[in-house]
């Protein structure tokens, strides 16, 4: 089962998109933990690894997202077994912006008026690709250590 | 297709396609309507409404720095707006300078930086206080600090504080409900919310000293009977605190507002306000004894609810906020302000939030609307709805008051628990096509959405951490220490804050030492993880 956090940083209040989004998912048979509001990056990543989750989602209205979503990302790569998170971000992000947070590793931006269903087809088929690669990566390994072997 | 629509109003109310005199009660009309300006007040609480003077126009604005924001305020009251909204940025509203670093990202964003006392003389740098009516603030777990720092303003310039009109949110169980901007847990909140009632009550009677909020409530979920209902169950903690402490309830809160969304659907939002202001009347005077007919009266600020907003074509929202204007008119408001067009994307450009006032005024000076008291009052639909959203208001109301009152209730996650429900339930019905949005879920265009969005320099945070570090060289800090100090104090001994909080003010003490006082005598609130 997909185990997706979702998560309000910042001092931002307005989290009737972030409850919505984690209902969704929560229906779409994932399994959701919400932060509540006022999540440091440090808590949030602390969260994501006690939990283990596949999916940290990220909601912003208040236009601290280029500090606080950077900050988001490094503080739950930084914990081990947490590099191949799939990151997704909600909220207003003005286009200009979006860009810039993909570079740093968000793997997908959704503004206002996306459907519930492109959001959580989206992080599950990341999560899928994140699984394929490393089942293709084990299976080199485990070929590369018998060859080795040999 | 067409058999299979269901026809109900954005609440869920079935609607019947024609209503006729039956669906009244005929006989019950005349006491349940009353005479414009007089009990129960369903059709406005004035005899001549708009032909005495149009409602108080005033946008949500403030942003960046206080030089900043004056900018814009001094610019929107050339072009005729009558009252201004301080948008208090994150930080300030919640009690972190901009300095701390919680305020990392997030100083100037969403409004307007304040520290101190500095920040407001800079904020309010020639205002032509005689041309503004309202001056609107989001202070709410810190409203008796932005009043203090509004009076140490007024007795520094030598003004008296009662000729400006000031208008505080002040209703924090709404933060702890659904918007997040809280400090202190519930019950300090409360006690903070009562001493400016009472404050007021004392020396500022033509301040507002509380405008319990149904907005944010409705932002959340809420349908048009919830806003109203939860709206005066808070209402009823903090009167109900009041008169427990003392308070002269009249004197306390004849000046109150109640602060509602005007969403998009226009019988519905039109028979709300009508509703409200029947509870209003006669909760004022079966609950609270209150015999005079001005307290009785619901003034009512309402705001466009940005949640009908688009960042699809988005010049569309300039219609829908027309037709929540109209909706708020013929409900019979005193205070309105309007949402941009871009505020699905950023806060307002200039340009989109002069059109927002201009809208405003189309509708007063151009429509008619404002011609006729009640304009649709006597109308079957309105009436049939105005009727049973108040059945629905009180059996609420009922609800709560069985399960130990509003704040037990936004402990127990009651409210909560609804509003997600309903917000959950809207998003389906979008999504599925059962509820029409122009641009989102029809007659979509297939471009990527282009508007001039606005932003604000993180060199604001820069200068404003500048600003504070010279501040604190300047000030008299032996003199801020024993005004922190006496607020400690007073705190302990559940005193009435207001007179220490205008002398630490006058001090230049800031925001965030005020607060930080604060939560070592209350605590710190930690959020629910409600969805």
């Amino acid at each position: 089962m997909v185990k997706v956090l979702i998560s309000k940083p910042g001092l931002d209040g307005h989290d009737r998109g972030a409850k919505v989004v984690a209902r969704a998912f929560e229906e779409a048979g994932a399994e959701v933990v919400y932060t509540g509001l006022q999540a440091t990056p440090e808590e949030i990543a602390e969260t994501a690894v006690r939990e283990k989750v596949d999916v940290v989602g990220v909601s912003l209205l208040s236009g601290a997202h280029n500090t606080l979503m950077p900050r988001v990302i490094d503080c739950v790569k930084e914990k081990e077994g947490m590099q191949d998170t799939v990151f997704i971000l909600g909220g207003i992000i003005p286009q200009q912006d979006i860009p810039a947070l993909l570079e740093k590793g968000v793997h997908g931006v959704f503004g206002p008026g996306t459907p519930l269903d492109a959001v959580t087809d989206f992080a599950f088929e990341q999560v899928a690709l994140v699984k394929a690669e490393q089942l293709a990566e084990a299976a080199l390994a485990d070929m590369t250590n018998k060859s080795s072997n040999i | 297709m067409a058999e299979e629509r269901k026809h109900t109003t954005l609440s869920g109310y079935e609607l019947k396609n024609v209503y006729t005199a039956e669906d009244l009660n005929g006989e019950h009309m005349k006491d349940k309507l009353g005479e414009p300006g007089h009990y129960p007040f369903t059709r406005g609480i004035r005899e001549n409404m708009y032909r005495d003077s149009l409602w108080t126009m005033g946008l949500y604005s403030g942003f960046a720095s206080a030089e900043e924001a004056n900018e814009r305020f001094r610019y929107l009251i050339e072009q005729g707006q009558t009252g201004f909204s301080v948008a208090l940025d994150l930080p300030t509203q919640m009690g972190y300078d901009s300095d701390d670093a919680m305020s990392d990202g997030e100083v100037g964003k969403v409004g307007v930086a304040i520290d101190s006392l500095a920040d407001v003389e800079a904020l309010f740098k020639g205002i032509p206080f005689e041309k503004v009516r309202q001056i609107r603030t989001t202070a709410n777990a810190n409203s008796i600090i932005m009043l203090a720092f509004y009076v140490a303003f007024a007795k520094k310039n030598k003004i008296d504080p009662n000729t400006i009109g000031f208008f505080l949110q002040n209703d924090i169980l709404k933060e702890y409900m659904c918007r997040g901007a809280y400090i202190f847990p519930p019950a300090a909140g409360v006690k903070l919310s009562v001493d400016v009632l009472e404050y007021c009550g004392k020396h500022l009677p033509k301040w507002t000293p509380i405008a319990v909020s149904g907005y944010h409530i409705r932002e959340a979920g809420a349908t048009a009977a919830q806003e109203i209902a939860f709206t005066v169950a808070d209402m009823t903690a903090y009167f109900d605190a009041a008169v427990a402490r003392g308070v002269d309830i009249v004197s306390a809160t004849s000046n109150s507002y109640f602060f509602l969304g005007a969403q998009m659907d226009f019988l519905e939002e039109v028979a709300k306000f009508r509703a409200a202001r029947r509870v209003f009347a006669k909760i004022m005077k079966e609950r609270y004894g209150v015999t005079d007919e001005e307290p009785q009266r619901l003034k009512i600020f309402a705001y466009t609810n940005g949640s009908a907003m688009t960042a699809e074509q988005p010049m569309n929202n300039i219609i829908r906020v027309t037709i929540e204007t109209m909706a708020a008119i013929a409900g019979g408001i005193q205070t309105l302000a309007t949402s941009s067009y871009d505020e699905a994307l950023s806060l307002p450009t200039q340009e989109a939030v002069t059109i927002s006032l201009r809208t405003q005024q189309i509708v007063g000076y151009e429509s008619g609307i404002t011609e006729t008291v009640d304009p649709l009052g006597g109308s079957y639909a309105i009436e049939a709805l105005t009727n049973r959203i108040e059945k629905d208001i009180w059996s609420l109301l009922a609800e709560i008051e069985a399960k130990g009152g509003a704040v037990k209730c936004i402990e127990e996650g009651f409210q909560q628990k609804l509003l997600a429900a309903n917000a959950y339930k809207y998003q389906k019905s979008v999504d599925d096509g059962a509820r029409t949005v122009v641009g989102v879920n029809r007659f979509k265009d297939e471009q990527p959405i282009e508007c001039a969005a606005f932003s604000v320099s993180e060199e604001v945070a820069v200068k404003q951490k500048a600003k504070l570090a010279k501040l604190k060289k300047k000030r008299d800090n032996d003199r801020v220490q024993r005004a922190l100090n006496a607020i400690k104090t007073a705190a302990e001994k559940n005193e009435n804050l207001g007179e220490y909080m205008i002398e630490a003010a006058e001090a230049y003490a800031t925001l965030g030492e005020i607060c930080g006082v604060l939560k070592s005598v209350y605590g710190k609130y930690s959020p629910m993880k409600i969805y």
